[in-house]
């Protein structure tokens, strides 16, 4: 039920970020989600993309340095409060959010969410309890 | 373990100090009288042997740099006549010309007396088979050692340097027990070990005898673990004497100074002024028994600090820390010193590895600001930003403690330092334009 993402350092100046997509998209890497958490000094560029290791390895052999996580990416019901609802039941089990952000499915109208938890094991179960629908990794990475 | 001389090693501070003081002053009686470069020097200062009172008088007395030694080439500074001399060695000059050192038949007797208490301090015995992989000539690295090794009555192995297989199949063969060489080419006997397909346990060896070169204790741990001994350090310059000036006990926690030879003093590099115990600062060195070749307040040039508690051996002997680099690279940010090795110990320490780091000086209004660029490797990179900024607040946090001043983190990306053959730039000091 987990989803791969690697992580990018990068410097906050100009064209570091299009050097990333320009050394995925020659190794022939697709983006499927995409986040950067930036400072003044420097960035986390997060990716899941349809070639994990493809991706980690290219960006390695060009100088970044890139890790690989494991995050929870979850459909949010297309109804008011849908995400609420989802955060609702985390919080009753405290399970941490570490951070999450959004993108919408291609060929469809729900929105789905990845999490970074502290406990990502024990969010799976969790979410899975309460009926939220929790995507397996191959389906994100085609999508 | 054993003492080689325990009546000197262990001797109490307030004999040693007498003992110091009634050496001291006939040094300073003979160097005045034989050699003119300290003659002209105690003149121009205005001192004479006389005013040595107690020993803290030594801070009056002018001090002597590598150009002083330079500038009285070949025999200047001997204090005696050439027919006293029964050897001489030469310095590694890396720039001009080298420097000339002599010994008597004393002071070759003295150095082999303290070799043979550092290799006993390191746990090498008349039953050990010393195999002594220093080049053998002019340096002082392979004869100090050499000599010392047969005093203590060990059996010694010149192989010299070079031809590291020929090495290996003699250290197997002859069964050697203990390894005198740079701990450099320690690393090179490892990895022509494991390039032939042995294992550390092919050899006999026990412990090392490493030097002449400075070493980190991450360096230290590679050694301890792919050769299986207690690699050991010592310290010793051939303008003071050579190997023997100082080394480590089986406690490895600073290496003994056999202070009844030699007065170590720490001072501050940029005001010249002796600073008390504790402090990190250059160490100068005065000898107190070298007949040809005295040195008053030599600059070694090498920053360390210095440990006056007994250490758990029972040697009395003060101990010096690993030298952090050259009082050359010393930088002075707000009235602060700061030399780069001190960065880069933190940065090791919460790295876990060497770190590949630059700094840079630079001036707001009329505040100098220090900020040190790191390169982000995968084991300091996290993807959630709260742990990497705890990360740069931990680095600055740890900074501050050990300089004593404020320094700004910058993480920068892999390879993104220049390097010079290999070497990085460490310093881009800004504020000079
Ligand atoms: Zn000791």
């Amino acid at each position: 039920m987990k989803v791969e993402q690697i992580s990018i350092f990068i410097e906050n100046k100009s064209g570091r970020l299009a050097e990333v997509t320009r050394v995925l998209g020659e190794a022939g890497v697709n983006i499927r989600a995409l986040s950067l958490a930036d400072t003044s000094d420097f960035g986390i560029l997060r990716l899941i993309v349809d070639k994990t290791d493809t991706a980690k390895d290219v960006l390695k052999s060009k100088g970044f340095t890139v890790n690989k996580t494991e995050v929870v990416a979850v459909e949010v019901p297309d109804r008011p409060l849908g995400l609420n609802s989802i955060l609702q039941v985390l919080d009753a089990s405290r399970i941490n959010v570490e951070y999450m952000y959004a993108f919408v499915e291609r060929c469809g109208e729900n929105a789905v969410i990845i999490f970074r938890f502290d406990d990502t094991e024990g969010a799976i179960r969790v979410l899975t309890e309460q009926g939220v629908k929790v995507l397996v990794g191959e389906r994100v990475y085609c999508m | 373990m054993r003492i080689w001389d325990p009546d000197r090693e262990c001797m109490a501070r307030d004999q040693l100090t007498a003992l110091q003081f009634e050496q001291l002053r006939t040094t300073l009686e003979r160097a005045y009288r034989n050699v003119p470069c300290y003659q002209k020097k105690f003149l121009d200062a205005g001192v004479s042997a006389k005013d040595l009172r107690q020993l803290s008088d030594l801070a009056r007395f002018p001090f002597t740099t590598k150009e002083d030694l330079r500038l009285n080439y070949p025999y200047g500074m001997f204090a005696v006549p050439l027919r006293e001399v029964v050897r001489i060695h030469s310095s590694s000059g890396t720039t001009g010309k080298p420097t000339v050192v002599g010994y008597t038949r004393n002071d070759l007797n003295n150095w082999t007396e303290l070799v043979a208490r550092m290799m006993t301090a390191a746990g090498v015995t008349a039953d050990d088979i010393v195999h002594i992989a220093f080049g053998y000539g002019l340096f002082t690295g392979a004869f100090g050692l050499h000599y010392g090794a047969e005093r203590i009555g060990a059996s010694v192995i010149p192989i010299s340097s070079g031809n590291t297989e020929k090495q290996i199949m003699i250290m197997q063969d002859y069964q050697s027990s203990a390894l005198v060489c740079t701990p450099s080419y320690a690393l090179t006997i490892a990895d022509h070990l494991d390039r032939m397909g042995l294992g550390a346990d092919s050899l006999k060896l026990r412990v090392g005898l490493f030097g002449a070169e400075p070493w980190s204790e991450e360096m230290r741990r590679e050694i301890e673990s792919r050769l299986g001994i207690l690699a050991t350090d010592n310290f010793g310059l051939s303008e003071v004497m050579g190997p023997g000036v100082a080394g480590e006990c089986e406690y490895k926690c600073g290496m003994h100074i056999f202070e009844d030879h030699f007065i170590p003093e720490i001072i501050d590099p940029a005001t010249c002024e002796v600073l008390p115990p504790g402090s990190v600062g250059e160490l100068v060195l005065t000898t107190l028994t070298k007949e040809a070749f005295p040195m008053i307040r030599y600059r070694t040039r090498d920053i360390t600090r210095l440990h006056y508690d007994t250490c758990r051996c029972g040697r009395t002997m003060v101990r010096m820390e690993k030298t952090r680099g050259r009082s050359d690279d010393m930088l002075i940010v707000k009235g602060v010193n700061v030399f780069p090795t001190q960065i880069e110990e933190v940065l090791f320490q919460v790295e876990g590895c060497e770190p590949h780091y630059q700094l840079v000086l630079d001036r707001e209004g009329h505040m100098d600001t220090l900020e040190v660029q790191v390169e982000v490797n995968e084991t300091i990179f996290f993807d959630e930003m709260k742990k990497q900024r705890e990360f740069v607040g931990l680095v600055e946090k740890r900074l501050a403690a050990t300089l004593g001043l404020r320094a700004k983190v910058k993480l920068v990306e892999p390879a993104s330092i220049p390097r010079h053959e290999g070497k990085a730039k460490r310093v881009i000091d800004r504020r000079k334009t």
